[in-house]
């Protein structure tokens, strides 16, 4: 085990113990992610904090079976997102990750050349550049980043929030959600492609 | 190379997230490689791609209302270990 993990398996004892700044500690580290995934399964802010709260629940009952075999964020995250599941199917909000069907081109078709064209599916016009990045990173642009992801079909959402957010690995990703690599790999393209979308439109006015 | 094994740009959006987790086939990888080198305009589409994941990395934590944090807090002191 690395020392990493290791260290994690410590802090997982001294909370078992009930050592009140290792909470703290972890709740400040991990309850904002914790919040953010909870609210794109069931919506409700008010909801979404009981989810964490029962989600902290289940790392204290669980926290005997934690062995540093994964980060404790992944296993913090595969247990909220079970809690999450759980009480968006009470809800008759169950979120249907299967990426069976088509969804809307990454790209709007009119931006390619037709097939009468002597060049058919190549650029109609030539892609602007997003520089300088400080533009891409200003607040206004994340907050933008961040209601676009807020509005993608919830299965989408988690995906590119576990991904791109969290900086979870595919693996990782599929591990906690059940999905296959493949299904997961379809959902993170449609949820890139709409927020790149949403980017160029922005930029471009701006 | 016969022309109409080549990726036309409407092809590589679609392939760009493959690409970049590292999933696409051999041959697909190679052709994709192959219309990077000659298209500005697709090597810029990859390039926003990469910003937008970079873009994502940034988003700030959300906030615990102090009041939730002082629940979560009463909830641990409350816990007691079901063993």
């Amino acid at each position: 085990m690395s020392q990493v993990l290791a260290d994690e398996v410590a802090l997982v004892e001294a909370l078992r113990a009930g050592d009140e700044s290792v909470f703290s500690l972890l709740v400040s580290r991990y309850g904002g992610p914790m919040l953010r995934i909870a609210q794109l399964y069931v919506r409700s802010p008010a909801v979404a904090e009981e989810v964490v709260q029962d989600a902290w629940i289940g790392v204290l009952n669980g926290s005997t079976r934690f062995e540093g075999r994964s980060s404790l964020k992944t296993w913090i995250f595969r247990i909220v997102t079970n809690k999450a599941k759980t009480r968006a199917a009470k809800e008759g909000r169950s979120v249907p990750f299967s990426a069976l069907g088509t969804d809307e081109p990454s790209v709007d078709p009119d931006r390619f050349r037709g097939p009468e064209d002597r060049y058919p599916g190549h650029w109609a016009s030539a892609l602007p550049s997003w520089a300088p990045e400080e533009r891409l990173l200003a607040s206004e642009t994340l907050a933008l980043v961040e209601k676009t992801i807020g509005g993608l079909p919830p299965a989408q959402a988690i995906v590119i929030t576990m991904r791109d957010v969290e900086g979870f690995d595919a693996d990782e990703v599929c591990d906690a959600l059940e999905i296959s690599e493949a299904n997961q790999r379809v959902l993170l393209h449609r949820a890139r492609s709409k927020v790149r979308r949403a980017l160029e439109e922005y930029l471009d006015e701006a | 190379m016969k022309p109409e094994t080549e990726l036309t740009c409407a092809e590589l959006v679609e392939l760009v997230t493959d690409y970049l987790e590292g999933q696409l086939p051999e041959g697909d990888r190679r052709r994709f490689d192959e219309h990077l080198a000659i298209c500005g305009d697709c090597r810029a589409y990859v390039e926003q791609m990469r910003l937008t994941i970079d873009a994502a990395e940034r988003l700030p934590d959300p906030e615990l209302s102090s009041e939730l944090e002082q629940r979560l807090l009463d909830a641990f002191r409350g816990w007691r270990s079901p063993s």
